[in-house]
This record gives structure tokens, C-alpha cells and sequence, in this order.
């Protein structure tokens, strides 16, 4: 084990584009072969461990949950300049809602050893909820805070950071280990280098089942899962309306007649 | 092995399954499919099946105890929320339909007169979790008190609002109350045979609408966003209880400490604009946004952003409409310069009225825009500020 922080970033696979069509006859979503990604949001939580290592010492270790190929996810971490990759994979966890997957993650990174900080995306792109981070945080019985938008000190066994509330921003001090979520505006997060390129092809990580964690399977998957969809549809769209074209004054005209029929003028 | 969607003997490979699974749960192996740990077990893939060898175990009991809808009552700068009204609106409708009591519950210092106005919006008994130590919101404490609450009364519902506050704190309630939580729901109704609460909301930016039900555990438990309800109408005859809660702060945690707060500028907030006037790349530069503010200013909104202009570092990313920024449902959103990428769409196509000025008549927000202009931006905007200036000499 390095010394130093111990710095854990959980990161997802998601499809590179949510862009989804239905088909219009049978009302069934249609899904292409999509290629995964990590999920933008997770790269300012890799570049914010990134840099908490670079200036305070300790090792990155990247944490995903899913299958097999969500270990394409760890790679580009590693090839950002994280030094370690785990991956929960188990068939038992499939399924899980954000209760199954938050503890799940939880009991890894126990599992895994120590941690003084642990940095998540804001949200997914594709599951769009934002509340694994602060269950897990939860589950761990350790403190979180949301929408860190900057770390200002970066102490012994405090920190001192900002974070984005819907009216301004607060300013908290949080005893470690802690758990943070990270928004877009914490940092611009590194491209890989040829060198971590090259890292990363030959990294080799930890897989860690449930053969290890020994979670009861009524806590974690679908079973586990205090959720369930059950329908899924098609939102309502704005279909085109009228397009026009004409002078300045005209055009003017058309949306000034809008804005009063809309009742907002 | 828990998988409560598999395979059965007979799979033709048709593929029918894959291509109706929203989740790329499904794989074929050697011509036949294979359910994958991506599987949430929703039934698209059942339905599509021709022979019907997809089986889902559906035998599960669904058990709602407790009783009463109860919304968490949020404080904002010494009063309630709007949010918190909008809930109370919707708990009291579901509550009718359950025929049960609708709660509301409120923490913070001082907060009587909050507690009096809830009553008077209809609710049935407000529970009140009122000390000095609590004028300032912590995730901690808070959390620790909702649980209590929801503990002790043992709603079947629990509303909270989808602001920083309860995206933040309602997670960690839901974990310690071991039930479900459904982010962000635009809609919430009651099966009227189940009685189940079916929360809806958008997932995959958007793109889909999903509902989704709590399975085995109380309180079904929904994060709401805002302005997606109409506010509880003041009753006539308000006949509801204020029941002050004990609080022994030394018995909460409190591991986090506020050193400060630094309220943002008087601009309004997307969020939570009527109407939002957004620029895009076809503004040229990052002067295009004073242009933008001065007809949001005219009209009483804010400004929002697409992507591509907070990558160039043209304005901060608290006003980012899209996928990766704000979801956003104003009454008017007015699009300037902006093409109408699909991630930008995902932030803002459910407006109630869409209006965009673009030079490019093929640009794709025009599909999307219930009035769509084709035109410089740089005439059309200043032409229109002067008109709205002109009009509000005239009103």
C-alpha cells in the first residue's frame, strides 16, 4: 500500500450517446449498437483525484461495478493517470437500483482497504439520479457533500471545500474520510497521454465478486432493489411548428404575437 | 441464481428481445439470447418475444404499510420553499385518492409561522422539528430527524423536493430508512388497484419517460422537481394540528460544519425561470450573452447557454441547458443561435412553448420549436428588445 491518501473515484460505463429512438409502430425503443464510455460527469471526479494526489500525495484507485467490459471504463481512468482499477462484477449484482448498487460499492471499497476520500460524479447520463454517492456515503456511515464545485484546503484529517447550492454557494468544513460529488465546474479534466495510453493496455485489475464480499444476495441486485420500472415510454415532443421567414420587422412581429399569446408579456 | 428474467429452451434468434431491451441487457451467445447484469427486469423483453421463452418471475408480494402521504416541507431564507407547496398539492390530491391523511414535515429554527401556513394549505398534522441549532440546513441532522419522523408516523408516501437540499439529503434518508427512492419525478398517480404509487420520470436524458414503483419497503419514497405541480390553494376550513417534535441535538449526528454562504447574484436562476433566453455558438462571440441578457432583462427571465459556448469559456456553466447542464421547463424558451443538438434538446424540449431564431433554416431545434425564426440573430434580438421597451411604456 502507497503512502498517503488513499483516494477512491467510482466511475460508471454508460452509452456514449442517450439518444434513443422509438419505433413508431410497435412503440418499442430502438438501440443501436451504441459504443459505452465513461460518463462525462465521472471525469472531473478522476481529474479531482488526480490532482488532490498530485498535490498532497497517495495513490487513485478507480472503482466500477458492472460486467466484464465495464472494465473498458477503468482503462480510460488508468490512461488519465489513476493507479489502480477495481472492478465489482458479479451476476448476482445485476439489476441493482441505487440501494443495491450504493451498498454494493459501499462494501467494496471496504473490501478494498482504506480510503480517506472518495470523489463521484455528479450523476449518470444515462440513470440521470445522482443519489449513489450520498447512499453510499450512508451506508458507510461517513459524511458527503454534493455539488463540490472547488476544495479549498486539503488538511490532515479535515477539508475545507465549496459547494453549489440552488441560491449560491456554501462553504463547509468535513472531517475525512469523506465522500464528495463533484460538479462540472470543480475542474477541466486531463486527456490521456500516449504514455498512459500505453499504461493502460497493459493494466490488469482487481475483480472483486461476491465471493469476496459475502453480501446476503436478498441486499443486492434485483433482489436487493427496493425499486422496479415498470413502464417505459416515449415522452411528449414538440413537433415543428410554424417556421417563418421575412424582414426584421416581421420576424419581430412573430415572436413579440408569441410571447403575448403565451401570456408572458 | 437471483435473475428474475431468463432465457427458456426454444430462443429462435430473432433478436427482437435485444433490440426491445432499453438497457443493452441482452446478448446473443451461440444464436441465443443471453440476459446480462444490465437487466433492470422490465418486461420490454417478455412482450417482445414471438415464442415467448423469455420468462420474468413476477411473483413477488407488494405490501404498502403505514399510512398517510407526507411531504418534507423545505426551508429557503427563513421561509417555505415553493416547492414544498407544489408537493403539499400533489400529497393532498394522492392522499385523496388513498384516503389518507397528508403530512407535511418541517425542520429548521422559528419556524411556526411555516407550520401555521402548511395547515392552512390543507395539511392534516405538520411535524415540527424546531431548535436554534437547526436555522441552518445540514445533511446530517436533517437526515437524521426525517428518518425519525418517517420512523415514528410511518407514512406510506414521502415527498421530497428535488432541490440541492433533497437531491443531496434525501438519498441518505432512503438509506437509512432501507426503502427506494426515485430521483426527479415529473409525475406521480396512484394505481388504483395496487394502490402503489407510480413515479415517473425521465432517465437517458430525457430521451425516455419511465415509471417506476417501490417494491417491498415504505415509505415509497420520490424526489419531485420543481414546478412540475401546482401549489396547495389555501383551504377553507382548516381543521389540521402542528405537532411539535422533541429535538435533542446531542443525539443527532453533525459532522460537517457551514462556514459560510455566498448567495449568487440577483440574476434569476434557470431553474427556476418563466422564461429563458439562451445563446448559442451562432452568437459569433462571448459578446453575444450581454445581448442575450438584455432581453432576458426585458422579459423578467434568465439566460442559458448551450454546451459549445461553456466549452469556449463564454459563460459559467451554471447556465448550461442540456444534457450535461441543467434540465429546464420554463414557459418560453427562446433559443438564439442555437442548431438544437439532441444533448441540448435532453435540457430543454419539455418548455411549454419553444421559439428560436436561427440563420439556418434546416437547423434542428426548427423541429422542435413550436415558432421557429429564420434570421440573424443580431437584427432579429435588438429589433425585439425595442419592442418589448416600447410596449412597456404603452402597458
Amino acid at each position: 500500500m502507497s503512502a498517503g491518501l488513499n483516494i477512491v473515484v467510482c466511475i460508471k460505463q454508460v452509452p456514449e450517446t442517450t439518444e434513443v429512438n422509438f419505433d413508431e409502430e410497435t412503440g418499442r425503443l430502438i438501440r443501436e449498437g451504441v459504443a459505452a464510455v465513461i460518463n462525462p460527469f465521472d471525469e472531473y471526479a478522476i481529474e479531482e483525484g488526480l490532482r488532490i494526489k498530485e498535490k498532497h500525495g497517495g495513490s487513485v484507485k478507480v472503482l466500477t461495478m458492472g460486467p466484464p467490459w465495464a472494465a473498458d471504463a477503468l482503462r480510460d481512468a488508468i490512461a488519465m493517470g489513476a493507479d489502480e482499477g477495481y472492478l465489482a462484477t458479479d451476476r448476482v449484482f445485476a439489476g441493482a437500483d441505487t440501494w443495491a448498487t450504493s451498498l454494493t460499492l459501499a462494501k467494496t471499497i471496504e473490501h478494498m482497504g482504506g480510503y480517506d476520500i472518495i470523489i463521484c460524479g455528479l450523476k449518470t447520463t444515462d440513470g440521470d439520479t445522482g443519489q449513489t454517492g450520498p447512499e453510499m456515503a450512508e451506508h458507510m456511515n461517513i459524511p458527503h457533500v454534493c455539488y463540490v464545485n472547488e476544495i479549498v484546503e486539503f488538511g490532515d484529517a479535515k477539508v475545507i471545500l465549496k459547494r453549489i447550492m440552488d441560491d449560491g454557494i456554501e462553504t463547509l468544513e468535513a472531517p475525512l474520510p469523506l465522500l464528495i460529488t463533484v460538479s462540472k465546474d470543480i475542474n477541466q479534466p486531463r486527456l490521456a497521454t500516449l504514455r498512459g495510453r500505453l499504461t493502460a493496455k497493459r493494466a490488469v485489475f482487481k475483480e472483486i465478486t461476491n465471493g469476496d464480499l459475502k453480501l446476503p444476495v436478498e441486499e443486492i441486485g434485483l433482489d436487493g432493489s427496493y425499486t422496479r420500472v415498470v413502464k417505459i415510454f416515449e415522452p411528449e415532443v414538440h413537433h415543428a411548428g410554424e417556421v417563418v421567414e421575412g424582414t426584421t420587422e416581421e420576424l419581430v412581429e412573430a415572436i413579440f404575437a408569441k410571447l403575448q399569446e403565451c401570456k408572458v408579456i | 441464481m437471483s435473475t428474475p428474467v431468463y432465457v427458456e429452451d426454444g430462443c429462435i434468434g430473432c433478436e427482437q428481445c435485444v433490440t426491445a431491451c432499453p438497457f443493452g441487457a441482452i446478448d446473443m451467445v451461440d444464436g441465443v439470447a443471453v440476459i446480462n447484469e444490465a437487466c433492470r427486469a422490465c418486461g420490454e423483453c417478455v412482450d417482445a418475444c414471438p415464442v415467448s421463452v423469455i420468462i420474468m418471475s413476477t411473483a413477488e408480494a407488494k405490501v404498502i404499510e403505514g399510512k398517510g402521504v407526507m411531504v418534507y416541507a423545505e426551508m429557503s431564507n427563513g421561509s417555505l420553499h415553493k416547492v414544498s407547496f407544489e408537493l403539499l398539492g400533489k400529497a393532498r390530491e394522492l392522499a385523496a385518492q388513498l384516503n389518507e391523511p397528508v403530512y407535511a414535515v418541517l425542520v429548521g429554527s422559528g419556524v411556526e409561522n411555516a407550520a401555521k401556513e402548511l395547515v392552512a394549505r390543507g395539511a392534516d398534522k405538520v411535524f415540527v422539528y424546531d431548535d436554534p441549532d437547526l436555522a441552518q440546513f445540514r445533511d446530517d441532522p436533517y437526515s437524521d430527524l426525517l428518518t425519525e419522523c418517517c420512523n415514528e408516523e410511518k407514512p406510506s408516501i414521502f415527498l421530497v423536493g428535488a432541490t440541492s437540499i433533497g437531491r443531496s439529503m434525501g438519498p441518505r434518508v432512503a438509506a437509512k430508512l432501507r426503502t427506494g427512492l426515485t430521483a426527479d419525478c415529473t409525475s406521480l398517480d396512484i394505481d388504483p388497484e395496487s394502490r402503489l404509487l407510480q413515479q415517473t420520470r425521465p432517465a437517458y436524458g430525457g430521451n425516455i419517460m419511465a415509471t417506476i414503483e417501490t417494491m417491498n419497503s415504505t415509505p415509497q419514497m420520490a424526489t419531485v422537481r420543481y414546478k412540475m405541480f401546482n401549489e396547495a390553494e389555501v383551504v377553507e376550513a382548516p381543521k389540521g394540528e402542528v405537532i411539535n417534535k422533541p429535538v435533542d441535538m446531542s443525539k443527532l449526528t453533525d459532522r460537517i460544519k457551514v462556514l459560510g454562504f455566498e448567495k449568487a447574484g440577483e440574476q434569476v436562476s434557470i431553474s427556476d425561470a418563466e422564461i429563458i433566453v439562451s445563446g448559442g455558438l451562432g452568437m459569433g462571440d462571448s459578446s453575444g450573452f450581454e445581448l442575450m441578457q438584455e432581453l432576458a432583462t426585458a422579459l423578467g427571465g434568465a439566460v442559458g447557454a448551450s454546451r459549445p459556448t461553456i466549452d469556449e469559456g463564454w459563460i459559467n456553466y451554471r447556465h448550461q441547458v442540456g444534457l450535461s447542464g441543467r434540465t429546464v421547463r420554463p414557459t418560453v424558451y427562446l433559443a438564439c443561435g442555437i442548431s438544437g443538438a439532441v444533448q441540448h434538446q435532453a435540457g430543454m424540449k419539455t418548455s411549454d412553448v419553444i421559439i428560436s431564431v436561427n440563420k439556418d433554416p434546416d437547423a434542428p431545434i426548427f423541429g422542435i420549436s413550436s415558432l421557429g425564426v429564420v434570421g440573424d440573430l443580431y437584427d432579429v434580438v435588438p429589433g425585439l428588445i425595442e419592442k418589448l421597451k416600447e410596449h412597456g411604456k404603452d402597458a
